[in-house]
């Protein structure tokens, strides 16, 4: 296959990439871009293994069947609960083969037709090898933190220490001076001093940031997970590897935003973490009564109702309680309510996790509204039925100098009744009290929330 | 060819990528918020394309450590299309609209 061919071929493959994306604007076309998404991969695939360099095909296929194995197995049994974890775990992944195809290519730059005169790496291509091997480097071990947070192995709150930032800037700044030597002479010792480097930046970049800031993070290292590979393809000179990296790149940072917009925090704010966690407002909590209620309660005045909103947060993917919570929608409709159901953007721990969680339990995703199609509603609704949920509900929001001021809420306040299912008047995430627990027309169910909800679809 | 009338072929690999940024954007812009954790199981499948970049490494007969970093990066990309595009797939199949 001459190079112009197999240029075409990478061409085609990242033209069904880019339509994989585009597919999912409507979970109809989705399955299909996803097709699209398989074809491109196994066109770049078959390219490169029939090249005339690729001769010996047993280490190869060995390595395709077992990491192949491995992610169907994986794929089929993953609960959707864990879906954050996998996805920061395959970041991690695709961060370390990163690292290891530049390292390869570093070693025999012959390979790709990258080598200079003297056989070396050619000057070129040194400093985007850099820019990909640190890149890489930080997003391997950044998922891998963020893999140990959101699985609960590391602590979800921030852990931070004095001089934080600035050991971040002194080794962030010690790295761009590696890769400046790397460029200049490529020896071994440079290539590994900036991959070790670039692997502690990414643990301590990511330890300081807490638990509910993960959909951000997440996000980000998907970002990252694409500017690794794009500066790997600069490297090797090829173009699927930059399209494709750009795709991803500009993909994740727009998750970023979207997430960051959400809670109404600048990018740096949640980079450089220490929000949230166990550092609750000392003096904010009220010493106000507190309406709770039973299941039977909560059953009566839903089945009475004339329209129910159902608020999913974390603690429903947490209890795992989406199917009940479908299971409580079906029974309420019987009864001819009207069910629907409304999702913060940052509600869980990744973009999208509340949805794909719903869609898990079978709930018709016409029935799924996001924040901007559903908020106006909540005025004349009976009920708002809030479940995990908590600092994307606090009215507190609305109030300039709180820490959450200017997020954008779902307005479940303005609803006739608003019912609560919650262990306890603990603060959310950004540590600061609720006053919707106190408000007359909040009733707090106390319990598990998987627990609550088979209760109150008994007392249906 | 006069060389300082011939264009770096790097240039050509720059407009290349920052034309796909571009072309990132207004496709992702597009992307429903209901797809959002398939859109990023899905790009972590296709950034596992630099696979191509092992194979290249792992494709000479004889045995060297460039060959051995390629062999384990196919099998850590491996996981991840596999991963990837099939997770895509079994969650993109959950999403039902009732008639």
């Amino acid at each position: 296959m001459s190079a112009n061919l197999t240029a075409l071929a990478y061409l085609i493959a990242s033209v069904l990439f880019i339509m994989a994306l585009r597919g999912l604007s409507s979970p109809e076309s989705a399955r299909s871009g996803n097709v699209y998404g398989m074809i491109g991969m196994a066109i770049a695939v078959v390219t490169t293994v029939i090249n005339p360099n690729v001769v010996s095909y047993e280490w190869i296929l060995g390595a395709l069947v077992i990491g192949g194995g491995i992610g169907a197995f994986i794929a089929r049994r993953i609960a959707m609960t864990d879906m954050p974890e996998l996805v920061a775990a395959f970041h991690s992944l695709v961060g370390l083969a990163a690292v290891l195809v530049a390292a390869a290519a570093y070693y025999n730059p012959g390979a790709y037709g990258i080598a200079d005169a003297d056989g070396l790496l050619k000057l070129a291509s040194r400093i985007e090898m850099g820019i990909g091997v640190v890149i890489g480097a930080i997003t391997f071990s950044g998922s891998i933190i963020a893999f140990g947070k959101l699985k609960g192995l590391v602590t979800g709150n921030p852990i931070t220490f004095p001089g934080q930032h600035a050991l971040n800037a002194a080794m962030g700044a010690v790295i761009v001076v590696l890769v400046i030597l790397f460029t200049i002479g490529p020896d071994p010792q440079w290539f590994w001093a900036m991959a070790v480097l670039a692997f502690v930046l990414g643990f301590l970049l990511i330890i300081p940031i807490g638990g509910a800031d993960m959909p951000v993070i997440v996000s980000m290292l998907n970002s990252y997970s694409g500017w690794a590979a794009a500066g790997i393809g600069f490297t090797l000179e090829n173009t699927a590897l930059i399209i494709t990296g750009a795709l991803v790149g500009s993909s994740g940072a727009i998750l970023s935003y979207i997430m960051c917009k959400a809670m109404n925090r600048s990018f740096i704010s949640v980079l450089l973490g220490g929000f949230g966690g166990d550092t609750v407002v000392a003096g904010t909590r009220s010493d106000k009564p507190v309406k709770a209620g039973s299941a039977d309660d909560a059953a009566f005045i839903m089945k009475n109702a004339s329209s129910v909103i159902i608020v999913p947060g974390y603690g429903m993917a947490v209890a795992q309680a989406q199917h009940s919570v479908r299971e409580m929608g079906d029974m309420l409709k019987q009864h001819g309510v009207k069910v629907t159901y409304a999702i913060h953007p940052v509600a869980g721990r990744m973009p999208g996790h509340m949805n794909v969680l719903l869609a898990e339990a079978n709930v018709s995703y016409d029935e799924v509204f996001e924040l901007e199609g559903i908020n106006s509603d909540f005025s004349n609704t009976d009920v708002a039925f809030v479940i995990g949920a908590n600092d994307v509900t606090n009215p507190a929001a609305h109030e300039p100098g709180s820490p959450i001021a200017g997020m954008p809420i779902l307005d479940v306040d303005r609803a006739r009744t608003c019912l609560f299912v919650k262990r306890s008047l603990s603060p959310g995430y950004a540590g600061i009290d609720n006053e919707l627990f106190y408000a007359d027309s909040t009733m707090m169910l106390f319990a598990d929330a998987k627990k609550m909800v088979e209760d109150i679809v008994k007392a249906l | 060819m006069d060389v300082a009338n011939s264009i770096d072929p790097f240039i050509y690999r720059l407009a290349i990528f920052v034309l796909a940024i571009f072309v990132g954007y207004y496709v992702v812009w597009s992307v429903t918020a209901a797809l959002h954790t398939p859109l990023m199981s899905v790009t972590n499948a296709i950034s596992s394309v630099i696979i191509v970049g092992a194979l290249i490494a792992a494709g000479p007969m004889e045995m060297s450590f460039s060959k051995i970093l390629g062999i384990v990066a196919i099998g850590l990309a491996a996981v991840n299309i596999f991963g990837g595009f099939l997770v895509t797939q079994r969650m993109l199949s959950m999403y039902k609209k009732k008639q």
